[in-house]
């Protein structure tokens, strides 16, 4: 079983968002998504100050099996990114909500944020995706 | 659901990611796909390839019947054991399948073909079998477990008691028939090891008593990253029914001579050579940061190519494919990934062997 803190909000497409108390909104993919692409080998993190809309795709996780994008949470501006995971793409795999966060964004419309599903609703796209 | 190996409940037990491949339920790993990789350089790994179909050709003029059918000439063969990679190819030249046949002796031929393909095989195979007088007989009463690494032959060879000696003197492409057992020093990494054929009820025990042996149970994820560092083609990725061999960087394995031997195919491969190749297949690295995937564009001065497999290599910790570009294709070319062209390297293949990389 993943996986899925209560204080983070997610998209169905397994990314999580975290609001920081300076109002900026943390993002990352989810522990069940980094053990379904397995050892990730190459991640590519948005610029900063790259404008970003909600839903558009934002980054790229790469395991030694696939590719894939990973989407915004929110609009906003991107106002810093993992620099770490170009020579420890692994810190994905080892510590989704932690050292293995992607970017941060600034947020242009909180009202995004409302539209997010809460880990109740993110368990259960987990669990209906294993069926 | 999809078809079963014998080993399936041991994979799902020991907690392995399921994936279907070409329609059955296996293993793509266990845990980390990247240290099932290493476990394989550096020491010992197995994996279940009891999806492939194993097949018994015999009559007396089985010899003759795979002359003809194959673009690798079983005349090679001349030792009981010995073991030969050959293309069977269409009358168009494409390949319907790579496989691995064993000569046992003048009246017993043994084919391994791929998993994918095995009905369609099997239908090649028995529309020459009457003209020969052969008979073709799948045998699905078998598994098959790949034990590969510098200590899987050590490793293994505890397990099968008085046939040790007899299993450890075989050599490089060799198999043989011991007890229950057909132990052949084959295999698809690049590294040594065995690929054990034996009684599908045997299959479970075995492959447990492997794992405690200390050899480390390998997906085919692990497999896909093994057979690309080690240079080796993949069925339906980077060859298929459309293509020639002489296309798909395997004209070493298609026997011209001798030139009165008619095989199938033969005549369209003769054609294509005196035309003038346009293609051919080469291994690439990635300089830039990066992955190299399957469909991937190659732009070259040449004209555009196209990647038919690549992934991430944990030997080198670079992304390395093949890709099929156009025949005056240089030593530099770029790749078109995700739109942004990034430069690649052709280089000869195989990227590593035994644990080590060939090329940087």
């Amino acid at each position: 079983m993943s996986n899925i803190p209560a204080d983070l909000k997610y998209l169905d497409s397994h990314e999580w968002a975290r609001v920081e108390s300076d109002g900026t909104v943390t993002i990352g993919i989810s522990d069940h998504a980094q053990g379904a692409l397995g050892d990730l080998v190459f991640v590519e993190v948005p610029e900063v100050g790259k404008s970003l809309t909600k839903g558009g795709a934002a980054a790229v996780v790469e395991s030694v099996k696939a590719a894939s994008d990973v989407y915004s949470p929110v609009s906003g501006e991107v106002v810093a990114a993992n620099d770490a995971l170009s020579g420890s793409p692994e810190l994905v795999n080892s510590d989704p909500y932690g050292a293995g966060w992607l970017f941060k964004i600034k947020p242009s419309n909180n009202s995004e944020l409302q539209q997010l599903l809460d880990a109740k609703a993110y368990e259960k796209v987990v669990a209906d995706a294993a069926h | 659901m999809g078809l079963k190996t014998p080993l399936f409940d041991t994979h799902v037990a020991a907690g392995a990611r399921m994936v279907d491949f070409g329609g059955w339920d296996m293993p793509v790993n266990y845990g980390s796909q990247i240290e099932e990789h290493h476990a394989v350089r550096r020491d010992a790994g197995m994996f279940d390839v009891s999806h492939m179909l194993i097949a018994d050709v015999t009559g007396a003029r089985v010899r003759d019947y795979l002359r003809y059918l194959l673009a690798n000439d079983v005349a090679k063969l001349k030792d009981s054991g010995k073991a030969l990679y050959s293309c069977m190819l269409n009358e168009q030249g494409g390949v319907v399948d790579d496989l691995i046949v064993y000569f046992i002796n003048e009246s017993w031929f043994r084919v391994v073909v791929n998993a994918g393909t095995r009905d369609k095989d099997i239908a090649w195979l028995k529309r020459f079998s009457d003209k020969f007088g052969v008979d073709i007989k799948p045998r699905t009463d078998l598994a098959m477990i790949a034990v590969q690494g510098p200590n899987a032959r050590a490793k293994a060879a505890t397990l099968i008691g008085k046939y040790a000696d007899e299993a450890l003197q075989l050599k490089t492409f060799s198999g043989r028939e011991l007890g229950q057992y057909f132990v052949a020093r084959t295999g698809y990494t690049g590294e040594d090891g065995w690929e054990v054929m034996l009684p599908v009820g045997e299959a479970p025990k075995f492959w447990s008593d492997l794992k405690a042996a200390g050899v480390a149970q390998c997906g085919l994820g692990a497999r896909d990253t093994l057979r690309l560092e080690a240079g080796m083609n993949l069925y339906g990725n980077d060859m298929d029914e459309n293509l020639s061999p002489l296309e798909s960087g395997l004209t070493w394995t298609v026997a011209f001579d001798p030139p009165e031997r008619d095989f199938v195919g033969r005549a369209a491969l003769e054609a294509q050579r005196a035309a003038g190749l346009k293609r051919k297949l080469v291994g690439l690295i990635l300089d830039d940061r990066g992955v190299l995937r399957g469909h991937q564009r190659v732009v070259t001065p040449a004209g555009d190519g196209e990647l038919t497999s690549g992934t991430f290599s944990p030997t080198m910790e670079k992304s390395i494919g093949f890709a099929r570009v156009p025949v005056a294709t240089g030593d530099r070319v770029e790749v078109d990934i995700r739109g942004k062209l990034l430069a690649a390297r052709v280089v000869k293949y195989p990227f590593v062997r035994n644990g080590k990389p060939l090329v940087s």
